[in-house]
């Protein structure tokens, strides 16, 4: 077997994080129940990538993409790439526009449900699909 | 072409179409809001719709010979500034959009009227419009990262859109959640790729990743970008395991947005597929030639086939045709997978053919939901006499979705079936009629209800007021004179796929 190439594994640290932390949030969006939780985990899913991002504009060995005041450059320094930033700042105004639309439903839900927790809701909702069949089944049930 | 021009030359307003596509409509939403005033909100989203409407004309008929406009914005030269780029394929899909939505406007007035209490009504159209700019920018700009915002731009005010169903049914509010951790999970998927490609390729705008796509051959970053962005794109196109959310949320949502949305926002996603797909990855590279032929091909014929079967067993009529529609992206995605022009072709011909089909037979249903109050089978039995004009429409809509010969769904069908068979996929193209053959059930199944069904005793329902029927006849009429006069579908399409098809090279 091939010994583990630990100069990989630690040089892509900035990934096996973000798998991780992706990964977590993942799961928190598709197994939890709660609907609040499940935003909580597309937030997490969501800064996961945004992490991704920003570790891939460090450029190894550069400084902080700021232009001195005189704007001299002195082509022997070498920057990181500030682009990954902007379009991560993008982004998190998407992430945090969809959080409170996300919330904002949720507050409607539980006003007309009663409820947040998924399996009580799809419960409600079976009942309505079973009064809606019973009520608008003739055709249905003509046919046999 | 354009990016010859010297940059600090005056710019007449022509020059400035393609941000004014865009800026016309994302202008007139916050306007609205700020105005406040409900009588002013929908004068100004209809002249904003259809100012759009007529830039996109502009733009077609400018591109139209194949040459491409490319619009550098804020003076910014592209690679480094974000470039907005015009070509056939994507002023087919502007025109599409912008025209459905000027369509839709006048009906959505009336529709609105009864399913939207009246002090949502500017922050309503403010959304539509959010939405409807949204759309046009996906499919204009010619930067990846600008295709992901302006993707959030479209989907953040559709969840909005779809939840005002609540009024109605509460039903609502849960499919507008649905779509949105699904629509989000979709995106995020979208822009890991779009990171990926620019780990890969060091730039964003389209046409340069496509270039240095071409110069340096696939790696494993690309092909991993590849697949985070058709998933992604593809929860968007609501591609067959991906296409939970659509069947409730279009069920759901106020009907004059269903129509709107089924003609326009699953397009839009599958332009953005069919960019990256052809344009800006190689689809000669082995790894993307078999996701679409073992992957995309079959996932495409079971939609046609899995989503008709459900189709026909629905007691809605509404959504039976949300389950006509995922299985009917089933052939455009199918159009794809052949990776042959005639394929391509058949896909955006589809694409604008199904959006019009679809136009009408959602604003007809919204029409049954204005009178009768319902869809449901049972309620809107017998009403083929009691509401001639709107059943009508019906039986065209309906003719086009099952592709008979003069309609427009016909011409798609048959280009797609020649396509199938150009490839010697001769089964494919036996498929493709079969599942026809389904939706010949399920439309059948509607207008047997509307005309052999007795009228329940003391029906009151008459006819939609002409606000709601003239609408649904223009997309009607589009119906047919796209299934007789097959020249600006099938000449753009081609035109559109050959770009497309000539990959890196179609982009400069």
């Amino acid at each position: 077997m091939q010994a583990i190439d630990w100069e990989f594994v630690v040089g892509h640290i900035n990934y096996w994080l973000f798998i991780v932390l992706m990964m977590t949030g993942f799961y928190i969006v598709v197994a939890k129940g709660n609907l609040v939780k499940k935003i909580v985990g597309l937030n997490i899913f969501q800064t996961a990538v945004f992490m991704l991002y920003i570790s891939i504009g460090k450029v190894t060995g550069g400084t902080a993409p700021i232009f001195p005041l005189d704007m001299n450059v002195d082509p022997a320094v070498v920057y990181s790439n500030p682009l990954p930033h902007v379009l991560i700042l993008t982004a998190i105004v998407v992430g945090i526009a969809t959080t409170s639309l996300g919330l904002a439903l949720i507050v409607r839900i539980r006003e007309e449900y009663g409820t947040i927790e998924e399996d009580e809701i799809l419960k409600i909702e079976k009942e309505m699909a079973l009064q809606d069949v019973r009520q608008h089944s003739e055709v249905i049930g003509e046919r046999g | 072409m354009a990016t010859e021009t010297v940059l600090h030359t005056a710019l007449t307003l022509v020059d400035q179409l393609p941000a004014l596509q865009i800026l016309v409509s994302f202008i007139a939403a916050p306007l609205i809001v700020v105005l406040g005033s409900r009588r002013l909100a929908w004068p100004i989203a209809f002249a904003a719709s259809a100012l759009s409407l007529v830039i996109a004309a502009i733009l077609l008929s400018q591109v139209l010979d194949g040459s491409i406009i490319s619009y550098r914005m804020g003076g910014w030269a592209p690679p480094l500034g974000i470039e907005y780029r015009v070509d056939a394929a994507n002023a087919f899909v502007l025109f599409l959009v912008a025209a459905i939505s000027t369509v839709v406007l006048p009906y959505a007035r009336t529709s609105f009227s009864k399913e939207i209490s009246t002090r949502h009504h500017t922050a309503f159209y403010a959304a539509y419009l959010l939405c409807f700019s949204g759309l046009l920018g996906v499919t204009i700009t010619g930067d990846a990262f600008n295709v992901f915002v302006f993707l959030e731009v479209s989907s953040l005010s559709t969840y909005v859109l779809i939840a005002q169903g609540a009024e109605r049914d509460k039903r609502a509010l849960t499919a507008a959640y649905d779509y949105l951790i699904m629509g989000t999970v979709g995106a995020t998927f979208f822009v890991i790729g779009i990171g990926f490609l620019y780990m890969a390729t060091g730039t964003l705008n389209l046409a340069d990743i496509a270039d240095r796509i071409a110069e340096q051959g696939s790696n494993r970053t690309i092909r991993a970008a590849f697949a985070f962005i058709v998933v992604g794109i593809g929860l968007k196109v609501a591609m067959y395991p991906l296409h939970r959310w659509l069947p409730n949320a279009y069920t759901y949502a106020p009907s004059a947005v269903t129509a709107f949305l089924a003609a326009t926002a699953t397009k839009v996603a599958v332009y953005v597929m069919l960019r990256f797909i052809f344009s800006v990855f190689q689809p000669n590279f082995l790894f993307e030639f078999n996701t679409l032929e073992f992957i995309i091909l079959p996932f495409a014929l079971i939609a046609m086939f899995a989503c008709s079967f459900v189709a026909i067993f629905q007691s809605d009529f509404k959504m039976m045709l949300a389950f006509s529609s995922v299985a009917q992206i089933g052939y455009i995605l199918l159009g794809i997978s052949f990776l042959t022009e005639t394929g391509v072709t058949a896909a955006v011909a589809h694409l604008f053919n199904h959006g019009i089909t679809k136009a009408t037979l959602f604003m007809a249903v919204g029409a049954y939901v204005f009178t009768a109050n319902g869809s449901y089978y049972d309620t809107i039995q017998g009403l083929g006499r009691r509401m001639p004009l709107t059943s009508a429409a019906v039986v065209v809509g309906g003719l086009s979705l099952i592709g008979v010969p003069g309609t427009a769904g016909f011409i798609s069908k048959w280009v797609l079936v020649q396509g199938a068979l150009e490839k010697g996929w001769w089964p494919v193209a036996i498929l493709i009629v079969a599942s026809s053959l389904l939706a010949v059930i399920y439309v059948w199944r509607v207008i047997e209800v509307l005309y052999m069904r007795p009228t329940p005793e003391n029906c009151e329902v008459r006819e939609a007021p002409m606000s709601m029927v003239v609408p649904m006849w223009i997309a009607a009429l589009a119906c047919i004179y796209f299934g007789l006069n097959t020249d600006l579908t099938l000449s753009a399409a081609q035109t559109a796929a050959q770009g497309l098809m000539s990959g890196s090279a179609g982009m400069r």
